[in-house]
């Protein structure tokens, strides 16, 4: 049976996309903003449309190749919501630009793409969430249209290509030896099949997958499209197609046998992604290549519950309560940068609290965030996610993330410090107003999420 | 009750932050008037305190917060956490007087301040792991922003090494308290039914682990040797009502800690390693005392004597851990000196930074050579010090003498070779005597010379601390009677 009404926020997506698309074609330049508010309606419209099934039972759609359950359910509020704060970002960047209302129907798509990426229930859906959520990202990093954003978008393309058919090899090895593509019945027979194929089958799909997740190894993209996008592309690549990788992984998870070692694939992945990011973040000066390299480290985070998938019953709602808070925590860290664009050495901060004391107080609460620090929301999701691993059989890895933790602490405080000094030359730019809305708006959902994170832990299925 | 007390200083924080209106003027006094209200919220619940029964807390709070991992909202104060909220706000009342003068920015220090007041009450009242460390955190951050803004010297480097430091410690202790919750069955961190519970008894391995993250924590933060390095220079380059609240609130949040959650909820374990957390604390005292003899800056000075008192405290909790059938006497007092000295090293050593604060203030200074007579142009000045010196070094009639003579008494009752530890007290009585000659007795020379007395916010400040010290000393009974039954509580977990 079809049930295509299941999917209703997935057809709005790329139905909205699609008329944003050519509606562009039929608006003069000046009113672009228009298709700007079409785009924010259809986001407005998934986060209420998903909400109001979120606590309907579990089902699948397309014959079991989809799931439509909790996951899928936060997962479309997140995306369609860190999609909604983007547009907003765009506001001071892309407004009256010529490529205005193509990046919206960009978004879209990749958001539609992110979103079928985490209920994919079945390979040949992964596959195609993977390619709708990837393609769009090319245009959007190249919209730049920089040296450097020329270069991000090559690299960026070249690791898609290379990490698309990694992913592809994995699915063709699992469906290859079970004679199937659908979770249910990948579950029913993997046991049964050689324990290294299998192995090598989830190495492949998981690695292909940390592609979208920004994750060691398939990281090298991150920081230099963070770098050289527009602050628009960089915030939205950096955020909406993590929470689809991290829940495809969170998925396929579920389904291989615990033989394969699986778990300590992907717990290996994590500790290089956390350390590796945090290490390589400590030398940065450029802001946007630091939280660049930021997110890398937050994927080894994310991917901490993962490991526990099975496990424990912590495993699934603080991967989503993780995903929720990086959501908005990093959507403010990359508005802060979006405000004041030319500010891009750490050391020409100095004086902007002075000058602008709501977005230097917004960027505070992001970067303490991202620390874990609480009472914000990503402090809950380290806590539950450490929580999950040690339930899970893997206290090392709670020990690992707090170091980390630590460690990361560092290279934030070295941009947060200039903040709070007089300027020495000029004063800082005026920041832009859009923009440092969203950062106020995202930083403030950051702590009201790790204030009410019961009404969060309750939503996400806990 | 406790949640007003808790939130209030938040709620005026926040309001004086964004009230675009508020003058310096308003704001100094606003915080000022908090502050006393705060006071007089803590008096009311002391007020109408009763003893609650063993393993109960009295004006208990509860409300679901995150009922998925097993946290509530969970507030309640018994006599390990009541004397020292008492002292939590006395301390922030001093300071909130004491900067009526601050020219720098003042609005956004009250506020500040006011922050941090919750944070550490909020500390103090916490009965769920997760809420203890969400305040325990934040007081970090508070602090930090308090030295790297209203520091002197090489304040950001300072700042950053306390951070980085404390926060570090922070992580470790977070990280025993998830160990706490793995091993609880239903998972919970309720602090009252993890106590009860006793979660990780019989299995002394995993027991020992999860002890040694979260005394590294609290050792951490108390600080105790070899964990103390980031204190002198926190201290010496923090501004005056910075170190007030550093060593009189925020080192007690550490010692708290061994007394409210890692030995009753770790007994066995504890027991176990009491002998390391004696010899520890044993350490810190002689260390502490000895490296401050040799200081010639008078701020690093009573920072080390931070770490001397501390080790006391140390050493109090690491002896009642030695148990053995006829001690439960000798180690319920060690415990009652223990949480007395957390009350008196608040009060004196507040009254002691405040002092060096107005040395600095005035000469710019905290070198003891740079003064000399400082009696004949600030009798009312040297007449505090050579009080707030006494009273640190445990003089009969003062509130550390009551703690010490306890702690003493209970330790080395326990175990007699603790008497080492002694010696401590000598070396401080040397040190503080050789200090207050260096700085008020003599001839009036270098910036001794033209030194203005104690001006009425800087007497109305330090005056109270060393008043309220001398009342404990002289009438011990009122605060003893409150501690007493939760030392003895306290001691009996570590029994099981």
């Amino acid at each position: 049976m079809m049930r295509t009404e299941l999917l209703l926020p997935e057809m709005l997506l790329a139905g909205g996309a699609l008329v944003v698309l050519l509606g562009g074609s039929f608006t003069p330049r000046h009113r672009q903003w228009i298709l700007r508010a079409v785009a924010a309606t259809v986001c407005v419209t998934v986060i209420i449309a998903a909400a109001v099934t979120l606590s309907a039972p579990a089902n699948t759609a397309f014959a079991g190749s989809y799931a439509v359950d909790t996951g899928t359910g936060v997962a479309r509020i997140l995306a369609a919501a860190g999609c909604l704060l983007v547009l907003a970002l765009a506001g001071d960047e892309l407004a009256g630009e010529a490529r205005e209302s193509d990046a919206y129907a960009l978004l879209l798509f990749a958001t539609a793409g992110a979103v079928l990426l985490a209920g994919a229930t079945d390979l040949l859906a992964l596959v195609v969430g993977f390619l709708l959520a990837s393609i769009p990202l090319y245009a959007l990093i190249g919209l730049a249209g920089t040296g450097a954003g020329a270069e991000a978008v090559l690299k960026t393309y070249l690791l898609g290509a290379l990490f698309g058919i990694l992913l592809l090899l994995g699915v063709t090895l699992l469906s290859g030896i079970t004679g199937a593509t659908a979770y249910a019945e990948l579950a029913a027979r993997l046991p049964a099949a050689p324990r290294v194929v299998v192995t090598a089958a989830a190495v492949a799909v998981i690695g292909g997958l940390m592609f979208k997740a920004g994750g060691f190894p398939a990281h090298f993209w991150v920081p230099d499209a963070a770098q050289g996008g527009t602050a628009m592309a960089a915030t939205f690549l950096t955020t909406v197609p993590k929470i689809g990788a991290l829940l495809a992984v969170h998925r396929l998870a579920g389904v291989l046998p615990g033989t394969s070692n699986w778990p300590a694939v992907v717990a290996t992945l994590a500790v290089a992604s956390m350390l590796l990011g945090n290490l390589a973040a400590y030398w940065q000066t450029d802001v946007r290549r630091l939280l660049g390299w930021s997110t890398v480290s937050q994927v080894g985070y994310l991917l901490v519950p993962v490991v526990a998938t099975g496990r424990s019953d912590l495993a699934q709602p603080s991967l989503l309560v993780y995903l929720a808070g990086y959501t908005v925590t990093n959507v403010a860290a990359f508005a802060v940068t979006a405000a004041l664009p030319r500010h891009r050495d750490r050391t020409s901060w100095r004086g902007v609290a002075a000058a602008a004391p709501w977005l230097a107080a917004a960027l505070v609460v992001a970067l303490l965030g991202l620390v874990g620090t609480p009472p914000t929301a990503i402090f809950v999701g380290k806590l539950t996610a450490a929580s999950a691993a040690w339930d899970g059989g893997y206290a090392v890895l709670a020990v690992v993330v707090f170091g980390n933790s630590a460690l990361s602490l560092f290279y934030y405080l070295r941009w947060l410090v200039p903040l709070y000094q007089p300027w020495a030359l000029a004063p800082p730019d005026r920041p832009g107003r859009w923009s440092t809305t969203v950062a106020v708006v995202a930083a403030a959902l950051s702590l009201v999420g790790g204030v009410a994170a019961g009404l969060v832990w309750r939503a996400a299925g806990g | 009750m406790l949640t007003v007390i808790v939130f209030l200083p938040l709620l005026v924080a926040v309001l004086l932050a964004v009230v675009p209106g508020c003058g310096d003027t308003a704001a100094r006094r606003v915080w000022v008037g908090a502050a006393t209200v705060e006071l007089a919220l803590v008096g009311v619940v002391w007020a109408g305190y009763e003893t609650p029964p063993p393993g109960q807390l009295a004006f208990a709070e509860r409300a679901a917060w995150i009922p998925g991992v097993g946290s509530s909202y969970h507030l309640g104060v018994d006599g390990l956490s009541l004397p020292l909220m008492a002292m939590t706000s006395v301390v922030f009342l001093a300071c909130a007087v004491y900067a009526l003068r601050e020219r720098h920015r003042p609005r956004v220090q009250a506020s500040l301040f006011l922050f941090l007041q919750s944070v550490c009450l909020g500390v103090f009242a916490a009965a769920d792991l997760i809420l203890f460390f969400v305040f325990f955190d934040l007081s970090i951050v508070g602090m930090y922003a308090v030295i790297a803004g209203w520091g002197h010297g090489d304040r950001a480097r300072s700042a950053l090494t306390f951070f980085l430091y404390t926060f570090l410690g922070s992580l470790a202790l977070l990280t025993g308290f998830i160990g706490l919750y793995a091993a609880a069955d239903p998972h919970t961190f309720d602090m009252p039914t993890l106590t009860a519970e006793n979660p990780l008894a019989g299995r002394p391995l995993a027991g020992g682990v999860v002890l040694a993250a979260i005394l590294i924590g609290l050792a951490v933060k108390t600080p105790t040797v070899p964990f103390h390095t980031w204190l002198p220079p926190a201290h010496t380059d923090a501004p005056a009502v910075g170190s007030a609240v550093l060593a009189g609130v925020l080192l007690k949040l550490g010692t708290y800690g061994f007394v409210r959650i890692a030995a009753p909820m770790l007994p066995q374990a504890w027991r176990g390693w009491a002998w390391v957390i004696v010899a520890v604390g044993v350490v810190s005292v002689l260390y502490g005392a000895l490296v401050a003899l040799a200081q010639t800056n008078l701020k690093r000075m009573i920072a080390y004597t931070s770490i001397n008192h501390m080790g006391y405290v140390v050493l109090a909790v690491g002896a009642a851990g030695l148990v053995s059938v006829d001690t439960v006497e000798p180690r319920a007092v060690a415990v009652t000196g223990a949480v007395t000295q957390m009350v008196s090293h608040g009060l004196i050593t507040s009254a002691l930074f405040l002092l060096a604060g107005v040395l600095y203030e005035r000469a710019g200074s905290y070198d003891l050579h740079a003064y000399g007579g400082l009696a004949a142009p600030a009798p009312v000045f040297a007449a505090f010090l050579a009080v707030g010196a006494f009273a640190s070094l445990g003089l009969p009639a003062f509130s550390g003498f009551i703690a010490e003579f306890q702690v003493f008494a209970g330790s080395i009752a326990t175990a007699p070779v603790t008497a080492v530890a002694l010696l401590g007290i000598l070396v401080t009585a040397a040190l503080f005597l050789r200090a207050g000659q260096a700085l008020l007795t003599g001839p009036t020379v270098g910036s001794a010379k033209g030194f203005g007395d104690l001006r009425a916010t800087e007497l109305w400040s330090v005056g109270p601390l060393l008043a309220l010290s001398l009342i404990i000393g002289v009438l011990p009974r009122p605060l003893l009677d409150l501690i007493e039954p939760a030392a003895r509580t306290v001691v009996d977990l570590l029994g099981r």
